[in-house]
């Protein structure tokens, strides 16, 4: 439980990533994912767990497995003008992966399993560049346990839903503040890390079938607060000085919000050959107003960091051709509202809106075993951001500056049925 | 499967190289540029400012915030190729010379003694002056070079250091025991040059208190004493060989004038009337000095002085002293127009930082009453007539300020009249020969009065300024990072370059420590 949290607070800290909005990893499927990530009404496979767990209960095969595994390279370069001064990210390759099950007890009952990372970041600075006030580096994990049911209330609508268990890992890290040093003239810094971070929270959702060519979706996935309690933080290089935080281990508390996220969609098949679906997706960022870290030692003030974000809206659109009886093809795109609002672009998330485009397929080895590939380019406009809300002597300190970032996803997966 | 996934590594490999690219990149040239300068060889002149100095002391964090290496920084953004500095072995600063150490270790804020103060930090120095250093050092700036320094051969010799004769700086990178810190800078043939020299032609002898001679109409420089005013001539003709020399091939370059000493916390963080006084204690000290008049004009009159002489002449030290700040009193040179050799100190007269402060609160700058001065002072109370001995040591007892704590206004003219010689030398050269010029003067006089920026304001303040570093003469990064970017302005005015000025707010001040012995 506490390493979820953990990653909740990695997130939180570092969301530099390019993944989705905020800290949201979306790269829960690699058959929806090759559709833009849209699947709320998507009856194909185990996927259909997390999409949407009413929809487990249509599915025809007595017991359906999905897993996968996604390499995000995100790569996010920061310049500005009026100094000179440039930076990028490290190159580190996250990897969300995924493990779904439905298995169906009956033809109107089925249970599900969803083991899913829909939450986390990794942003690596260069040490000490010239945003290291605000974040050198930061590594955030979450990982969703979510036991699930579907039970089929007639031909046309069934419902599903069941508890989240959630356990995140956090470490973040950065300098004391623009200057500070010790007397060798290394930047003073401050790690905060915490593992097993726990929390539980709960989803809902229902799948309407009013003609047999289209299925309507609805999920919703509540808000977990990571509470990372007696986290480790480690303070390093401050010079030996009674004016300065002393050198070495104390503890903090934070609290990391994963928001509630609602989705409602549609698939469309009108024949055989063809599928298309879209899902609109709101996530309810406003929860995340401030990271606030509290220090276990009393001589250490609270680290207040405003964050200010909005609730975001993201739309998905995808396509599924099935070429053969053995390859389907599929493409999709979204587009990805930011919740980070003007004045509170911090570099540990610099995300504006991003358009996704993905394409992927699936090859079916044999009657029972099929390989899910995905590819996703996620795109960012080039944007001059500032964050405002670092302040010394009382006086508010913009960091500002032009982004500009992206990120490729590549995924792999298999899909098993029995 | 297995096929596939061997095929992942080279995937991985060509997402890695698709990353995103900005529409005018700085790290691909694509914003700044160079104008008609060209800052592919760079080389800095100058003393302990250019070096890098700071603290009372020359040490590697200090060297690397230097405001040549700051601006070498921008430099490289157009085409300024690598900036070396003769760096210092270690933080510490502190030279030593056959093991001996010779210079101090730098100062650091320290709150030991219960309350901050500038303490040296803890720590033999490694800086060895006979290990020398293999150059050439585009920073070529030495602590504690005057003007003609910059010219004179065995500046750099060993042998001279402990007969005053060489600079241990220069020791460490001087490319022979013969040449001069000018001839080291033309072989490397400077494309860009800076040149910020003079500073100390005046400042030796302000940091002195004056105890030292104006040279002006002395022009041989090889008579000077360290503490001297070097002659506006000797300065000229040596600027006037640096610009030479230094132009003759260079694209262009940049000169920084001499700024006041009136901006240097050095002369400023103690006041000249830092004497605070209750109306009890004024009453009685201007009693005091009213007593000295009284005594010496019956002295005078002793002497065969007619009254009303003895009297006038005498009346100067019936000092008035007031509820509130009061002048301190200064001793001066006896003359006849003042024998007794002290005055009340005036308007725009300064006291050094180093002066002994705790002394001042007991009587340094007044009186220093002792019992038996106060016996003394009770009988002229009463109508009575003291014995000459006794009369004697109610004179004795005046505890001017000496000279080396302080700059009377003749010293201050001095060194006036030598700056204003100096700052229109560098001017006129640089506006003959087309070079960039920073009014030094001007921009520390503007942080005098405070200059804000995101996140504070910075001021000539000792200590919390953020300017000047602990020895109230040198610059801290942040001031140093003042000086790169008025530089850098200027640079680009003349050369129509469009060099990005750095975030003053990201050099660091002064630093806080407790390990000192």
């Amino acid at each position: 439980m506490k390493n979820f949290l953990i990653s909740g607070m990695l997130l939180i800290f570092a969301s530099a990533s390019v993944y989705a909005g905020g800290y949201r990893v979306a790269a829960q499927g690699q058959r929806s994912l090759a559709m833009g990530h849209a699947g709320v009404g998507v009856v194909n496979s185990a996927e259909i767990a997390f999409f949407n767990p009413s929809g487990m209960v249509y599915l025809e095969d007595k017991f359906t497995v999905s897993a996968g595994v996604t390499g995000v390279f995100s790569n996010v370069k920061w310049q500005n003008t009026s100094t000179g001064q440039f930076a990028e990210t490290q190159q580190g390759a996250g990897t969300p992966f995924y493990l779904h099950a439905a298995y169906k007890v009956n033809e109107w009952f089925s249970l599900g399993l969803s083991v899913t990372t829909p939450y986390g970041s990794s942003v690596e600075w260069e040490p000490d560049w010239a945003g290291s006030h605000l974040v050198n580096d930061i590594n955030l994990a979450a990982i969703f346990i979510q036991p699930l049911v579907s039970i089929k209330l007639s031909e046309h609508f069934s419902i599903g839903g069941g508890p989240i268990f959630v356990t995140g890992d956090v470490n973040f890290n950065r300098n004391a503040n623009r200057t500070l040093t010790d007397e060798q003239g290394n930047r003073s810094n401050i790690t905060v890390d915490d593992t097993g971070v726990t929390n539980t929270g709960w989803s809902a959702s229902f799948m309407f079938t009013p003609i047999e060519e289209l299925r309507i979706g609805f999920n919703y996935r509540s808000e977990i607060l990571l509470n990372a309690e007696g986290g480790e933080a480690v303070f390093s290089n401050f010079p030996n000085s009674t004016l300065t935080p002393q050198n070495g281990t104390t503890t903090f508390n934070a609290t990391l919000p994963l928001p509630a996220e609602l989705t409602l969609g549609f698939a469309y098949e009108p024949n055989e050959k063809w599928l298309f679906a879209f899902d609109y997706q709101r996530a309810f960022w406003d929860v995340y107003n401030s990271l606030d870290i509290e220090f276990g030692n009393p001589n250490v003030p609270t680290s207040i960091n405003a964050r200010n974000y909005k609730n975001a809206s993201i739309y998905r659109f995808g396509a599924q051709y099935k070429a053969t009886d053995n390859v389907t093809l599929r493409v999709g795109y979204y587009l990805d509202e930011s919740p980070v609002q003007a004045g509170f672009f911090a570099p540990e998330t610099p995300r504006n809106d991003g358009n996704g485009y993905t394409a992927g397929l699936s090859f079916q080895v044999s009657e029972k075993l099929a390989i899910d590939a995905s590819f996703l380019y996620l795109r960012f406009q080039e944007v001059e951001a500032s964050y405002d809300s670092y302040s010394e002597n009382g006086q508010s300190v913009p960091f500002s500056g032009t982004y500009k970032s992206n990120a490729f996803l590549p995924g792999l997966g298999v899909t098993y049925k029995l | 499967m297995k096929n596939y996934i061997k095929y992942l590594p080279l995937l991985a490999i060509g997402l890695l190289s698709c990353e995103p690219e900005f529409d005018d990149a700085i790290e691909e040239n694509e914003v700044y540029t160079a104008g008609e300068a060209d800052f592919s060889n760079y080389v800095s002149l100058g003393n302990s400012l250019t070096a890098g100095f700071a603290d009372n002391a020359l040490y590697i964090q200090g060297q690397q915030n230097s405001y040549p290496n700051i601006i070498a920084g921008q430099f490289a953004l157009v085409g300024g190729g690598v900036f070396t500095q003769p760096l210092m072995a270690d933080n510490l600063g502190g030279l030593l010379l056959n093991g001996m150490q010779i210079a101090n270790n730098r100062l650091v804020l320290s709150t030991v003694s219960g309350s901050p103060a500038p303490t040296l930090i803890a720590g033999t120095p490694q800086t060895e002056i006979t290990n020398k250093l293999s150059g050439p050092f585009n920073n070529m700036g030495v602590p504690g070079a005057k003007s003609f320094h910059l010219v004179a051969p065995g500046y750099g010799n060993v042998a001279g250091v402990e007969l005053g004769q060489a600079n241990p700086y220069f020791v460490r990178f001087s490319s022979s025991e013969t040449t001069a810190i000018l001839a080291d800078a033309v072989a490397q043939n400077p494309s860009f040059f800076s040149l910020w020299i003079g500073n100390n032609d005046i400042l030796g002898y302000a940091t002195s208190g004056g105890t030292g001679e104006d040279q002006a109409g002395n022009l041989d420089p090889s008579t000077y004493g360290s503490t001297d005013i070097t002659d506006p001539n000797v300065f000229g003709g040596v600027y006037t060989q640096l610009i030479n020399e230094l132009n003759a091939n260079a694209s262009g370059g940049v000169v920084y004038n001499i700024p006041n000493v009136t901006d240097i916390p050095f002369f400023t963080t103690v006041p000249n009337n830092a004497l605070v006084l209750d109306a009890a204690s004024a009453g009685s000290l201007t009693g005091f000095f009213q007593s000295v008049a009284g005594i010496f004009t019956q002295g005078l009159i002793q002497q065969g002085l007619p009254p009303t002489q003895a009297q006038a002449l005498a009346a100067q030290y019936a000092i008035t002293f007031n509820e509130g700040p009061n002048r301190f009193v200064i001793d001066v040179p006896v003359t006849q127009t003042n024998p007794l050799g002290f005055r009340q100190m005036q308007m725009g007269e300064l006291l050094l930082l180093t002066i002994n402060q705790g002394a001042l609160a007991q009587g340094y700058g007044s009186v220093a009453l002792s019992p038996a001065v106060l016996q003394v002072l009770g009988i002229l109370q009463q109508g009575g007539t003291p014995t000459q001995e006794q009369a004697q040591l109610v004179l004795g007892a005046v505890n001017g300020i000496d000279d080396k704590d302080a700059l009377d206004s003749g010293e201050l003219n001095a060194i006036s009249n030598a700056r204003s010689s100096y700052n229109s030398t560098i001017q006129s050269l640089a506006e003959a020969n087309g070079l960039a010029f920073v009014d030094a003067d001007a921009l520390l006089n503007r942080v005098g009065q405070g200059l804000s920026f995101p996140g504070g304001i910075i001021t000539s303040d000792f200590v919390t300024g953020g300017a000047f570093s602990l020895d109230g003469v040198h610059l801290t990064p942040r001031g140093y990072a003042l000086i790169a970017n008025e530089t850098l302005r200027v640079i680009n005015q003349t050369y129509g370059s469009n060099l990005p000025e750095v975030n003053v707010g990201e050099y660091a001040t002064i630093t806080l420590s407790d390990n000192v012995d």
